[in-house]
């Protein structure tokens, strides 16, 4: 028998009883098809995080001031800020590994325009953070170095924030109200949606964080500082720059630092230990779905050897061997399998797209994906197969014969 | 054994012997049968059900294997061969009609003919598709090589399985209860077929239990109880085709 001769034997059983021979694969084309559309809904949102964390800003940096021992006690961090404007002037001055820095000063406030109100976070910021979290303006523009040293009223407005106060106007231009401090508008951020923690980054006001430090809060002491780093690779040795800097500035050994220094990889690593999480779940549902998928198709391959029995015994009266008898049952709920598989795959990509669109969600179906779904159907239809398909080898002919 | 019967002989057993277990008691299907039939003979095998004709078929055809007792086909020992070996010498050297054709259906008659020539393992006919319709050329049906078996008449669908015992060239034609399943007509231009056969040279084994059909055979081997209750020739062996002349002569009506 030529691979040829079972693969058509295989096929013209399987188009004799058309709709048994799909019942039996609709386990596995449920089951492909399920895993198709679970795992590009979980790619697009792998997709999706890895985005939302890059629009923090790549190769971004960020110093907390850190834990302060007051008498012994250990405050925990952020306890008490150490971290002053001039600490980021100092780094801006010194480090050479680094593409920009700024402070950046928190504060919540009530803000006045056109009229209306709304609640923002008021972010004071040095003109290198467009830079930094790589947040270009969508009209207007960012205020410049001299913005900063004359500790002008200028306001960059996140795009929430332009929406809610000047709905359908244009924000740049206008006047606003921030704790009873004018400000005049100069620009609107780009859009830049939710963070990878959920809050909306577009809900804030962007000032020179000389005019925060001055007309706002009057605090010297910031909540953070942020900065870049040029590469990706440079991004540890920029880190230990940064604080020797600081550990001169706030004159500390190493060892006793008050402030902590981080960058994004953590969050990254965070990120995709979750989605690993989420594929070892989608693996487990796949593969009990081809699990019962496979007994379907044992199932219908014992059924089928019973009925073909006489066929058996006439095939080895002719001088099939057991082996002969064997492949072809075995070649038979491969195909079967195999054909299931494509069907499943069909259907689910097309399903991914199709709920994609819909929902608005976006979906990835992988090469991976493709060929591991159908590797698997194959794999089911050789081991759920390859009991029945001995059952008909080892047919005794004398009786397969005489079975009616 | 010489060199000579080597190549006369076809069938040649010495003392066959089969016991099934059937729980505690033990049945003796075969009591030490000695059979030789040399190349070009056409035999009936006759006897009532229970006799022990039909063991004797299966071992024979190398589809069961004796208790004991040796056997040789075309001067090769079959008997103890591993099923697999079994299954080759089916393929090479027998070829089977059964009563009830077991032709597989849904599948041409030239696909049912080639199916044996698709499990030869030597590839002794390189084009099985040529073979398979000089084989149905054999038995009549060359204009019928794409029928399907439910497309064929009962006398149709033995040609046909006739063609498959043929294809692989055979030293050995067994038929069981070739004309069984047939009506008289059809039964007589079976055995007409199976005589142009064996006039070719081609040995055949029929077994049969009526009497009627056994007259178209030159010699008969009786067996009853395992044992071979008489094997003798037949003086006046009928010839089918001038029978059927007969048939037709008296009603040419229904001819068909």
């Amino acid at each position: 028998m030529t691979p040829m001769n079972l693969v058509r034997i295989a096929g013209q059983s399987i188009l004799k009883n058309k709709m048994r021979a799909l019942l039996t694969m609709l386990g596995i084309i449920i089951g492909v098809g399920a895993v198709i559309v679970m795992v590009a809904v979980g790619l697009g949102a792998r997709g999706q995080i890895r985005e939302s964390i890059q629009s923090l800003g790549s190769n971004m940096i960020i110093i907390m001031p850190g834990a302060a021992t007051t008498g012994g006690v250990n405050m925990g961090a952020g306890s008490f800020s150490r971290l002053t404007v001039e600490d980021s002037e100092k780094i801006a001055r010194e480090a050479t590994l680094i593409t920009g820095v700024s402070p950046v000063i928190n504060s919540m406030a009530q803000v006045i325009g056109n009229g209306t109100n709304w609640r923002a976070l008021i972010n004071g910021v040095s003109t290198d953070y467009e830079v930094i979290r790589d947040w270009p303006t969508s009209s207007g523009t960012w205020f410049t170095e001299s913005d900063v040293r004359g500790i002008r009223r200028v306001a960059v407005l996140g795009t929430t924030v332009a929406e809610n106060l000047f709905p359908g106007q244009e924000a740049v231009g206008q006047r606003l109200q921030i704790r009873n401090v004018p400000f005049d508008v100069i620009g609107v951020l780009a859009p830049k949606g939710q963070s990878a923690g959920g809050q909306d980054q577009d809900d804030r006001i962007l000032i020179p964080y000389t005019t925060a430090n001055t007309r706002l809060s009057g605090r010297s002491f910031i909540g953070q500082i942020v900065a870049s780093a040029a590469t990706e690779g440079e991004l540890p040795v920029a880190q230990e720059e940064i604080r020797e800097i600081l550990r001169e500035s706030h004159e500390v050994q190493p060892g006793q630092d008050d402030f902590t220094v981080r960058d994004q990889t953590d969050l990254a690593a965070a990120a995709s230990s979750s989605t690993e999480t989420m594929g070892m779940l989608l693996a487990a549902i796949a593969s009990i779905s081809l699990l019962v998928g496979g007994i379907g198709i044992m199932n219908i391959m014992l059924v089928s050897v019973t009925e073909r029995t006489r066929e058996i015994g006439i095939r080895m009266a002719i001088g099939a061997r057991g082996k002969d008898v064997l492949t072809q049952f075995l070649v038979e709920s491969v195909v079967m399998s195999l054909l299931g598989g494509l069907i499943g795959l069909a259907l689910g990509v097309g399903g991914a797209t199709v709920l994609g669109n819909l929902m608005g969600w976006s979906t990835e179906v992988s090469p991976i994906t493709v060929a591991v779904a159908i590797g698997f159907s194959a794999a089911v239809g050789v081991f759920f197969g390859f009991y029945p398909a001995r059952k008909a080898a080892a047919l005794n002919p004398i009786d397969a014969l005489r079975y009616e | 054994m010489s060199d000579a019967s080597v190549n006369d002989t076809v069938i040649q057993t010495e003392g066959l012997r089969k016991v099934y277990h059937m729980g505690q008691t033990e049945v003796h299907a075969l009591r030490g049968v000695d059979i030789t039939v040399t190349r070009g003979e056409m035999i009936a095998v006759m006897g009532a059900s229970g006799s022990g004709k039909s063991t004797l078929m299966n071992i024979l055809g190398c589809l069961d294997t004796p208790t004991s007792g040796t056997y040789h086909l075309d001067g090769v020992r079959v008997d103890g061969l591993s099923r697999d070996q079994l299954a080759d010498v089916r393929n090479q050297k027998i070829g089977f009609v059964f009563q009830g054709f077991n032709l597989l259906a849904r599948t041409s008659a030239l696909e049912n003919v080639e199916l044996p020539l698709l499990y030869d393992r030597q590839r002794r006919f390189k084009n099985t598709k040529e073979q398979a319709a000089w084989a149905l050329e054999q038995v009549g049906l060359g204009d019928r090589t794409d029928h399907h078996p439910s497309e064929l008449s009962g006398g149709q669908q033995q040609r046909v399985a006739i063609a498959r015992a043929l294809v692989t060239q055979p030293s050995l034609l067994l038929a069981d209860e070739p004309t069984g399943n047939l009506d008289h007509r059809t039964s007589i231009e079976v055995m007409a077929l199976f005589q142009e056969l064996n006039d070719q040279g081609i040995t055949i084994l029929l077994v049969t239990h009526e009497h009627d059909i056994a007259g178209y055979h030159r010699r008969i081997i009786e067996v009853r109880d395992g044992h071979i209750l008489r094997d003798h020739p037949v003086a006046e062996c009928r010839i089918a085709r001038s029978y059927l002349e007969q048939l037709d002569a008296e009603e040419p009506v229904g001819a068909l």
